[in-house]
């Protein structure tokens, strides 16, 4: 069939036109999609933007020679009060979010206008840790998935937020509930379980995307024979704690999921659960089809200050080498094997007073002089730890690995607690230390070979804001005074900031919709979209 | 036509029914409000678990007051003394201060009602009944505190006196006695709280600071508040200044406190009780 010139022109213009003015969503994100997202710079298919954990933009247009002029292009109201610590997707022009008690909404990316609003009804006796918080959602197919406050795993329909399935992973009343974004890998929808305050039994789950039927859960307290059942002392294992609350990566090429885990409960007593209490305080190397265990590497053994290790852990190939790095909570930055989980190298990225030596296999051992004791010692880190939820970033560009570092120093007490089902169980209070300096707080360059810190940008005080590099050569972060900020990534010198009146407590993001780059981050209980004039 | 008059009567007696209502229901309320655990001291126990996780950040521990919040031991609150203020308070936070909303600030959990009762049950079983009456002569002291002693200069009560320091009217209920002495004997070893801004973490310190201006004058004075960029301040003359970082010579801040260290050659132990005397005496109206 022929199709005379003079239509077929008319045709393309009309596709030209409708690019230019109408965006047609096609939600369908397909497993390929997640593995080549670095092939849609556009799009923001996973919490950390890719399975590596990068939280790296390809987008360039925006750069360091004209970030001067960026500009807020929107800004969409929660009218929800408490932390927003969200980090939004972007499939084909529309921003698919979370906010404060576990709602979700979909924007038009380009306008910040709403297509739809989700509400998870929660119940009235919900226990979350620290805040009614929720860290985003992630895509797969035509539908997004929430973890919920109340333990929940629900997958929305991503063009009308109906509800597709809604499963309850565990007892909310026993101080399970969910913050993290899931991951979605294959026909897998996976997360982990938050309640490390309550004496839970933390876990990893894998869900199908399109039934909700779990596929896989991986305890990560183990159970009677199972390996690592030892490290705990009698009964302790059963309310070890451990939770997994915040995003992992994947690698493709091993079809492995690396998970960081949390702090073992209760959190700042060790008495009554001697041993080194795996796997707390661990990333693992699981498979993910299975959820079977592959290796694990422990960062804090026996912990007694609630250093959990859920930081974002970033995949970093150089050469023939296939590493994986953390900046810890615990102060220290770790570079591992990725085949095995065998320990390169490990420094201090801020201040720690806590170990002085390092055992056989280079990891960091506590001194005696750290060990909480019922009147309060002080210890650097503090509670919060040199960094936390809050994500970091790597650009192989500039080949330094970025982290939000807090310096905070706390006194540690501790005191016997009973367990009750569903009390908040830490065995302990922490302060302020009267004699220590004002916290405060720095965005950190590391290089991730040698460990060093290369150069740091101060904030004046702590941030929960994570950070975004780009390939502008730029980097973005926000602050505790509300500022949104632009360095240059390679020298860490501000380059722009603008006033969005609210803390930060989110890691920015990137998108483009029609060519038209954004970049993204919640403050206050607002989120914000910035792009050049 | 009885129909009516039944009528009738039912209005009145709904009207006569609405009118005791009204006026029994705040003493009922009040009534229903009770602490469910009152008395209990296996509840008490659990309470004082949930304080230390929850509370003793700021109301130190044993609830005695940190350098931040109040001593909660005493039996008169500056924000209500009965169960369902303590309730209220706990659980909503206390609106213009920095006691946050049960689980809004990342400290401590988010408490279920039976837990913050428990708390409250904990700070019923330390209450202590009768503080003991100050030491000092609170109208001497007050004498002091606008005259000799000269911190009227700096700190302004119920409405009267300088702006330079934190306003003084609630301190007496806000901090420990033992604070307050901390404060005027070494005033830089804890410095005051200032703004407290309700999405940010930590609040604004009484730190000192000298600007130097592009044109070279230098300007000393007190942080009403800064971020990276931009610092709001108070001069010793209570001009208030605002700077852009990047546009002055210099800013040097430091944790000094601006107010001079009251030692015993300027104020004597018993001129001190008396001051003090009369900031818990305002401070408990």
């Amino acid at each position: 069939m022929t199709v005379p010139m003079n239509k077929l022109r008319g045709l393309c213009l009309l596709a030209f036109v409708s690019t230019l003015f109408a965006i047609e969503a096609h939600a369908q994100v397909t497993f390929e999609r997640l593995l080549n997202a670095s092939n849609e710079p556009q799009n923001w298919l996973t919490y950390s933007g890719d399975y590596a954990g990068n939280r790296f933009s390809p987008l360039d247009r925006v750069n360091t020679s004209n970030v001067n002029s960026l500009t807020a292009k929107w800004v969409y109201q929660t009218a929800a009060t408490g932390k927003f610590e969200t980090t939004p997707l972007v499939v084909d022009g529309i921003l698919y979010a979370t906010g404060q008690d576990d709602r979700a909404f979909a924007l038009d990316a380009r306008t910040g206008r709403p297509i739809w609003l989700f509400q998870h009804q929660l119940p009235s006796d919900i226990r979350p840790c620290c805040g009614r918080v929720n860290r985003g959602l992630a895509v797969l197919s035509d539908k997004v998935f929430l973890g919920t406050l109340d333990a929940h795993v629900i997958a929305l329909d991503a063009k009308t937020a109906n509800v597709i399935w809604d499963v309850v992973s565990a007892d909310y009343k026993e101080g399970y509930s969910y913050t993290v974004a899931p991951l979605a890998v294959k026909n897998l929808v996976i997360l982990g379980v938050s309640g490390g305050e309550y004496g839970i039994r933390g876990f990893i789950d894998a869900y199908d995307a399109d039934t909700g039927q779990r596929k896989w859960r991986f305890y990560t307290v183990p159970g009677p024979g199972e390996p690592g059942h030892d490290t705990w002392e009698g009964d302790s294992w059963k309310i070890g704690g451990a939770p997994a609350w915040n995003t992992g990566v994947y690698d493709a090429k091993t079809n492995q999921i690396f998970w960081p885990t949390g702090n073992p409960s209760p959190s700042n007593r060790g008495e009554g659960r001697s041993g080194d209490n795996l796997y707390s305080n661990s990333l693992l190397a699981l498979d993910a089809d299975t959820g079977k265990l592959n290796w694990y590497f422990q960062f804090t053994k026996h912990d007694e200050h609630d250093w959990d290790a859920t930081q974002v852990p970033i995949m970093i190939d150089s050469g023939d080498k296939h590493l994986i790095a953390q900046a810890n909570r615990n102060g220290f930055f770790y570079l591992l094997d990725r085949a095995t989980g065998k320990l390169l190298s490990t420094n201090a990225y801020a201040r720690t007073t806590w170990s002085d030596s390092k055992d056989a296999d280079g990891r960091p051992v506590p001194n005696q002089q750290s060990s909480p004791t019922p009147e309060g010692r002080t210890v650097c880190p503090g509670a919060l730890g040199a960094t936390n939820w809050m994500a970091p970033s790597f650009d192989a560009r500039t080949n330094l690995f970025y982290v939000t570092a807090r310096e905070q120093c706390d006194i540690f007490s501790t005191a016997p607690q009973p367990y009750e089902v569903g009390h908040a169980y830490y065995g302990s209070a922490y302060f302020p230390s009267d004699k220590a300096e004002p916290y405060w707080g720095a965005l950190r360059a590391i290089d991730p070979a040698s460990g060093q810190v290369k150069w740091e940008f101060r904030h004046i005080s702590p941030t929960w804001s994570g950070v975004l590099s780009t390939a502008g050569g730029l980097l973005f972060t926000g602050d505790a005074e509300g500022n949104f900020i632009a360095l240059d990534a390679a020298l860490g010198k501000p380059l722009w900031h603008f006033q969005m009146g609210g803390a930060v407590y989110a890691s920015p993001m990137a998108f483009a919709v029609d060519g038209k780059e954004y970049v993204a981050i919640a403050a206050g209980s607002s989120l914000y979209a910035f792009g050049l004039p | 036509m009885s129909g009516h008059k039944v009528r009738g009567q039912r209005i009145f007696r709904l009207a006569l029914a609405t009118a005791v209502l009204v006026l029994v229901a705040p003493s009922l309320l009040a009534d229903e409000i009770r602490n469910p655990f009152s008395g209990d001291a296996k509840a008490a126990k659990s309470g004082e678990f949930e304080f230390r996780i929850n509370c003793a950040f700021c109301h130190g521990l044993g609830a005695r007051g940190g350098g931040r919040g109040p001593d909660l031991t005493r039996a008169h609150k500056r924000h209500g003394d009965a169960d369902a203020d303590l309730f209220q308070n706990i659980s909503q936070g206390i609106p213009g201060t920095v006691m946050p909303a049960n689980g809004t600030n990342g400290q401590g959990v988010g408490m279920t009602d039976d837990e913050i009762w428990q708390i409250i049950t904990y700070l019923r079983s330390i209450q202590v009944q009768s503080p003991g009456k100050p030491v000092g002569n609170a109208a001497h002291g007050k004498e002091l505190f606008y005259g000799d002693a000269n911190c009227a200069s700096c700190h302004m009560v119920e409405g009267s006196g300088g702006r330079l320091g934190p306003d003084l009217t609630a301190v007496g209920t806000a901090r420990t006695v033992d604070s307050l002495v901390e404060s005027v004997r070494t005033p830089s070893k804890r410095l005051a709280w200032g703004l407290t801004e309700s999405t940010k973490e930590f609040a604004q310190e009484y730190r000192t600071v000298t600007v130097v201006t592009p044109d070279g004058r230098e300007i000393k004075g007190v942080t009403l508040n800064e971020d990276q960029f931009s610092l709001q301040m108070m001069d010793t003359a209570e001009h208030v200044h605002l700077f852009e970082k990047d546009k002055v010579r210099s800013i040097q801040e430091t944790r000094e406190s601006l107010m001079p260290i009251y030692n015993l050659t300027i104020l004597s132990d018993p001129d001190l009780d008396d001051i003090i005397a009369f900031l818990l005496g305002v401070g408990t109206k």
